[in-house]
């Protein structure tokens, strides 16, 4: 059980979760809650698992921590910002700003080509993007290996490249915090072993904090610290030394 | 950021969705232009057809006409307490002339809405040619200024618009049942006695047969000597600007005189009812259309925002503000509109100069240049209006549900 009380933040410190509590149904005889006061603090650097098996709550956690969903109780500090009472428009504006997402099935926008699915977060953010971010996305690209592909469409590519892509894309903002949901839930074995690597790569070159949902244990336990969620609680919160 | 910043990301991305679904884009961009096409075709028919039928009809009658008031029986009032019962005969309106008509005619000179003013004095009688004989209306003009009301000298055919001294100007269907030709001699005969010979100094055809077989055309002075009035004229033709402002000017110039004014759209009541007609069934045609266009637009917008609910949940996701992706769907309907009238705006047009070239060539229908641009832009209004109600339904997506979407 994690033992995280309010403590003052570092400069270090990305993400603090207080007590958060979630029910869906509020206020009808369905009412469910779903998370049950979860605290817990990502650090930059740090790359962490969380697991756990279907329906504890792994999605829903996620969902808060990337400010896509709202906590019934309790407060989610984002860069020591507190986020429960911000409005859509602020949300919206943090997520640009301070996160990355990957997801499961990669999410790409078969409409544009895989260099500005990269830039697309930039052009969202202030609209035609500079030379100097092209050239980011490129050397983006190279990092996770797909220098060759920036003008193909995502559909010309296999799953485990559409799925780099993305992760260059959640990169290309520089964020603090990295969010994947089952970044490697459909990829073979083989594919997601080398997804897995980049994440690494990553956390070790730009030294955001990266959160990463998991089914597969091989792959939590490459992970410098785990978390393992259970109906809603955090059962288990290990840290592996170095 | 600015909002020219994020109207350059807004712009790729509808575009972009636009050519990525081809074939849905096509297929609506094709209906548009249908639609707009069927509505630049008619609107430039309608308008040039009824602008052909008002200067037709107008070509050859005044537009407001001032006449002398009516004579009316004069009655004593009854006297308070008693019953009246009446039965009247109207009175018959005998030729009469325009009291004081030259001042009548100088204040209208001055008057603003007033182009052109001609006094003429117009009665009954009888041409004969030998034995020959035709009921014949004699108009008696200062050709100067009927010149300026009823422009009689372009439809000369034969001779010149020569009507002093001993000469006419008749029409054509009169000179052929007479058999008359340039210099030929026609007895007029205006009863009473009071006959005159006349010399035909020109023959004209107006092209309303009506017309063309009664108006004998004479100068002031002959025509009142012939229909007894010295000095006198029966009604003062003008012209003037505002053509269907002519009731409130007619209604205005008859308080200013204190004589009658009848204008063209009173005399023509029955031809202004069925352009009425025209218009509002053309109206109804583009409005029906518009709608039809309208509705291809949103629900093909509306398809295109649930096939791309991920998509929507995944720009949300990455800090696409709600505004955004609400311009992102108005942005495609506004495109697709404008490209579809832009398409069709031309194809209405060809079909114009198709009409004008091969067509019955009756008369031809002039393209207002504003006709097409304008139409761009209703349709492009349009587009970005029926665009409204599937953008909002995007804009709403909650991204965390919406990411999930298969």
């Amino acid at each position: 059980m994690s033992d995280v009380r309010p403590a003052p933040p570092t400069d270090d410190e990305v993400l603090r979760l207080a007590e958060v509590r979630k029910s869906f149904n509020l206020g009808t005889a369905l009412e469910t809650e779903v998370l049950h006061g979860i605290d817990l603090r990502l650090q930059r650097g740090e790359l962490t698992a969380l697991i756990g098996p279907s329906g504890s709550g792994k999605s829903t956690l996620l969902n808060i921590i990337g400010l896509l969903d709202t906590p019934t109780a309790g407060e989610l500090y984002l860069l020591g910002q507190p986020t429960r009472a911000a409005d859509d428009a602020t949300r919206t504006h943090m997520r640009n700003q301070a996160i990355g997402f990957v997801f499961q099935f990669h999410h790409l926008i078969s409409a544009f080509s895989v260099l500005d699915n990269v830039l697309m977060p930039l052009m969202i953010r202030q609209g035609r993007p500079g030379a100097e971010q092209v050239e980011l996305a490129h050397s983006l690209l190279a990092e996770v290996g797909l220098a060759r592909f920036a003008a193909q469409k995502p559909t010309q590519l296999s799953g485990g490249q559409q799925q780099r892509v993305a992760i260059a894309r959640a990169l290309v903002t520089r964020p603090p915090l990295l969010l994947a949901d089952e970044p490697t839930g459909n990829l073979d074995s083989r594919t997601a072993q080398s997804v897995f690597e980049l994440f690494h790569r990553i956390n070790d070159q730009f030294g955001c904090a990266v959160l990463v949902v998991t089914h597969d244990p091989r792959l939590a336990a490459d992970c410098s610290r785990t978390v393992e969620l259970v109906d809603g609680r955090i059962l288990s919160d290990s840290q592996i030394p170095g | 950021m600015r909002l020219a910043d994020s109207l350059w990301t807004e712009w790729r991305i509808a575009l972009r969705f636009l050519l990525d679904n081809r074939m849905q884009s096509l297929l609506i961009v094709f209906g548009i232009a249908v639609g707009s096409a069927v509505i630049v075709f008619i609107t430039a028919l309608i308008t040039g057809l009824q602008a052909n039928v008002i200067e037709r009809t107008l070509g050859t009658q005044a537009h407001i006409r001032i006449l002398p008031p009516d004579e009316v029986n004069r009655v004593l009032p009854a006297e308070p307490g008693s019953h009246d019962l009446r039965l009247e005969n109207p009175r018959a309106q005998r030729l009469r002339s325009i009291l004081n008509w030259q001042e009548v005619r100088d204040a209208l000179d001055q008057d603003r809405d007033v182009l052109a003013v001609s006094p003429v004095i117009s009665g009954p009688a009888i041409a004969r040619r030998g034995v020959a004989r035709a009921s014949v209306a004699l108009i008696g003009i200062d050709p100067q200024r009927y010149q300026r009301i009823i422009p009689l000298a372009n439809d000369l055919i034969a001779g010149e618009l020569r009507v002093g001294a001993g000469d006419a100007v008749i029409g054509a269907e009169l000179a052929e049942d007479l058999g008359l030709s340039l210099g030929d001699k026609l007895r007029l005969d205006a009863g009473e006695g009071r006959e005159a010979v006349v010399d035909i100094a020109g023959i004209f055809r107006l092209g309303v047969r009506e017309l063309d077989e009664r108006y004998v055309y004479l100068d002031l002075k002959q025509a009142q000597t012939l229909l007894d009035l010295p000095g006198g004229v029966t009604v003062i033709d003008t012209r003037i600007g505002e053509l269907f402002e002519a009731e409130h000017i007619a209604a205005r110039l008859a308080r200013l005189t204190g004589l009658r004014a009848e204008s063209w759209m009173a005399t023509n009541g029955q031809l202004l009812n069925a352009l009425a007609s025209q218009s509002m069934t053309t109206e109804m045609i583009r409005v029906f259309v518009g709608i039809s266009v309208a509705f291809g637009i949103a629900s093909v917008l509306a398809v295109s925002v649930v096939q791309r609910t991920r998509e929507i949940g995944i720009l949300r996701a990455m800090g696409s503000p709600r505004g955004q992706i609400l311009r992102i769907f108005l942005l495609q309907g506004g495109l697709l509109g404008l490209v579809g009238s832009a398409c069709g705006g031309g194809v209405g047009w060809a079909l114009v100069q198709v009409f004008n070239l091969f067509g019955p060539r009756l008369f031809v229908i002039p393209v207002d240049p504003t006709l097409v641009p304008l139409a761009m832009l209703v349709a492009t209004v349009t587009g970005v209006l029926a665009a409204a109600a599937p953008a909002r339904r995007a804009a709403r997506y909650d991204p965390a549900v919406a990411i999930r979407y298969v």
